[in-house]
């Protein structure tokens, strides 16, 4: 009987259920993304009429701006653990400036394909996956880019503190996923399909 | 809250008339971020549903009773089939099945409320307005002549019916919608339960100390957030090609229906198995309680249910046997459904050697449980028989599969359901539901079950496909047809007698106490119906029946788990 440690689990610690809950959505979202990624896949080269992946240009700018934003938003959560408010502060600005750099690059992109190129969600196959897909993903940027602005909202306020890294960080969770996404819809969309 | 314009006027010691307790009551509903109040929304939410979709199969049998009726028309009948089974599958099963997790999940691993209450409401919402959109269908859109626009695509809505050209007005896209949206809501409690089992447990609850009824639950809900959210995905392509003009599923323009058919599976699969393993984790609570003795190979239970989940979502392709497949994915989904057989007879053997040698009381929770074991495993050989692919281009599409899914959807895991309800609804409302009524209600729904679904198997060897309108006379299909009515009526008894049970029960039913089935988990130690707050002090937990070592002091459990 004494063999049994009765109150072993003396640091009972489980696991912050902020985190558990945003892998969880991580989780679901990438089943999502699986799908769209799965028929555009499917559907390269499939496309029996109308301009094909070959009009697409590498958006290597945009790219470089997205993935940067990860490491800024991770400067960010290191500087937030450290108390650093208007540390924290700078690099969550640079990384919002990013992310609207990004989108602002995405509609130039679209705006060239829908102008120039005469390409739209209806005009084949190959726009309906393209506009999804890459819709999707921008959709994520934007729904991320509301919330990071909340946080600046908070900040500029005065009323963020190291008190809430946590919390920044498992927001930043859901920013580091957008931009691992956005490296499978660039390998799959502009390396691999054009 | 207090300055808000809410009906309490008044100084302290006015009682309320009764009007205003009334408001106030219901807004404390409306309002409520407790998980034991959202469980018995979500229930009573299902149960509702179950009521309404019951009574569109009573239509549909009432329809195919005799040869060549013409009870209902044509049109109607498809949105009836459709509504059926879309009412089922997400308006009854999952949320009743959220419902149970919500309640008891908390309650059995010492936890004050779930990781999200807020989520918990919102998810809740979300579920209830998807199902009132996925109604407001037969009044909505183009009006109220015929029918109105309910859906009528089949619950699995195949392309390339579901286009714009084929499926004018809106009756598709309050398919898509109401799904989506109840979707979200499924989304967001599958989250919430995974993080409470993870992040909320109370002391000394380890993983392998947890009831199994909290281990599937955290499988489910796993599964849940990769099954759901596919079917979202597909829809919104759905909706693309609707609305803005795509070519996802136009085969016209290089789309593929088959691709559809694909996506729907991956959801439509493995969502068989978030709703049975709920009511795995029922049986794995009753049998043992009501067996007197714990249960059988735990870790084996564990194992296998992860087993069943990884399993799952490698076999959506039995669907589509007949679509014309390669010969290997054939073959790659014959083997790959049989492996389902593997982890569930584990479960089978597992509940049977609970059984065996315990002291039975085949109260009513009981009886519907071991008429669920041996139901599906009924369902489970059938399961087989479909697996091969030769037999299923026979059966495919027959009465024949109507009947082995009835017999998952109603031989399990509704079976299942009506025992928790028997089994927790003391703990719910402090009443114990009447035994006598109880009695009556599992042996005319057993009876009528069996009427119904076995002779369901043996139209389908006949040759009865699914989804028909009406049929001729010499097709020597009638006489099963009235028999298959004639099951659904005394079914639907049963569920009238359950109905008269839960109300009058709630008003004159006999005080459950604390622990009216002298059970083990943590739940039948707080007060029938709990308090908000659950637990006064946080529990600590040292065995997987942290009761029984409340009760017998001299021979815990934990001297001889490890």
């Amino acid at each position: 009987m004494s063999t049994i440690p009765i109150f072993a689990d003396e640091n009972w610690r489980l696991p912050s259920r902020g985190r558990v809950g945003m892998f969880s959505l991580i989780i679901g979202e990438s089943a999502i993304f699986t799908i769209f990624v799965v028929a555009y896949v499917y559907y390269i080269g499939r496309s029996t009429y109308g301009p094909t992946p070959q009009i697409l240009s590498i958006p290597i700018f945009n790219t470089i701006c997205l993935l940067s934003s990860s490491l800024t938003v991770w400067m960010a959560e290191h500087a937030i653990a450290r108390g650093r408010i208007r540390v924290f502060g700078v690099w969550w600005a640079l990384t919002m400036t990013l992310g609207i750099i990004f989108l602002v690059g995405t509609a130039k992109e679209w705006a060239r394909l829908i102008g120039h190129e005469g390409l739209t969600i209806r005009t084949n196959l190959f726009g309906t996956t393209f506009y999804s897909l890459v819709g999707l993903h921008a959709t994520h940027v934007v729904v991320g880019l509301i919330m990071l602005s909340l946080v600046m909202l908070f900040t500029l306020l005065g009323r963020v503190g190291q008190r809430h890294a946590e919390r920044i960080q498992v927001l930043s969770l859901y920013w580091h996923f957008v931009d691992a996404v956005w490296v499978v819809v660039f390998t799959v969309v502009y390396l691999l399909g054009r | 809250m207090a300055d808000q314009a809410f009906p309490i006027p008044g100084s302290l010691d006015a009682t309320p008339s009764r009007g205003a307790a009334l408001l106030e009551w219901l807004h404390s509903w409306v309002v409520t971020v407790d998980h034991k109040k959202l469980g018995i929304l979500y229930i009573v939410y299902a149960l509702f549903f179950l009521l309404v979709g019951g009574a569109e199969a009573l239509a549909i049998r009432i329809q195919l009773v005799i040869a060549n009726n013409h009870f209902v028309s044509p049109e109607l009948y498809n949105e009836l089939f459709t509504m059926h089974g879309t009412t089922m599958v997400f308006l009854v099963g999952m949320p009743i099945l959220f419902g149970f997790a919500n309640y008891l999940v908390p309650l059995m691993i010492g936890a004050r409320d779930m990781a999200f209450p807020r989520l918990n409401a919102f998810s809740f919402w979300m579920t209830a307005f998807g199902g009132l959109f996925l109604y407001f269908s037969f009044i909505g859109g183009f009006g109220l002549y015929g029918m109105g626009s309910a859906p009528d695509v089949g619950w699995f809505a195949y392309a390339p019916l579901t286009a714009q050209a084929f499926s004018p007005g809106h009756n598709t896209d309050y398919w898509a919608l109401a799904l989506i949206v109840s979707g979200f809501g499924t989304l967001g409690t599958a989250i919430n339960i995974v993080a409470t089992i993870i992040s909320m447990r109370c002391r000394g609850m380890t993983l392998l100390r947890m009831p199994l009824f909290a281990w599937l639950m955290l499988v489910v809900s796993g599964l849940t957030l990769i099954t759901i959210t596919p079917l979202t995905a597909a829809q919104i392509m759905l909706l693309i090609d609707r609305y803005l003009g795509g070519h996802f599923f136009d085969t016209q323009a290089g789309g593929s229906a088959v691709v559809w058919i694909h996506f729907f599976w991956i959801f439509g699969h493995p969502e068989v198995y978030v709703l049975v393993l709920p009511a795995f984790a029922i049986a794995n609570e009753i049998i043992p309680t009501f067996s007197r003795k714990a249960i059988f190979g735990y870790p084996a239970m564990v194992a296998a249910s992860v087993g069943i989940a990884f399993v799952s979502v490698s076999v959506w392709a039995h669907h589509m046997f007949t679509v014309g497949m390669t010969s290997v994915s054939n073959a790659f989904f014959v083997l790959s459904t049989m492996m389902v057989g593997i982890p569930t007879g584990i479960k089978i053997f597992n509940w049977i050697a609970t059984m065996w040698g315990g002291r039975i009381r085949f109260a009513t929770p009981m009886l519907f449980c071991t008429a669920f074991v041996f139901q599906f495993l009924i369902a489970g050989l059938t399961g087989i028989m479909l697996s091969v692919a030769p037999l299923d281009w026979q059966l495919h599409n027959s009465y024949f599969v109507i009947a082995h899914f009835h017999y998952v959807l109603v031989g399990a895991i509704i079976f299942c359901i009506f025992a928790a309800i028997y089994y927790w609804y003391p703990k719910a409302t402090g009443r114990v539901l009447s035994e006598k009524l109880g009695k009556w209600h599992f042996w005319l729904f057993f009876f009528g079950f069996h009427l119904t679904f076995d002779t369901m198997h043996f139209v389908g060897f006949l040759g009865m496909p699914r989804s028909i309108y009406t049929y001729e006379a010499d097709r020597g299909w009638s006489t099963l047809n009235f028999w298959i009515s004639m099951g659904g009526l005394i079914q639907a008894i049963a569920v009238l007698i359950f109905a008269w049970n839960l109300i009058d029960s709630y008003l004159h039913g006999k005080e459950a106490g604390n622990d009216p089935w002298d059970a083990w988990t943590l739940e039948w130690s707080t007060p029938s119906p709990p308090p908000a707050y659950n637990f006064a002090e946080d529990p600590v937990v040292r065995s997987r029946r942290p009761l029984w070592d409340l009760k017998h002091p001299q021979d815990p459990d934990w001297k001889y788990e490890r």
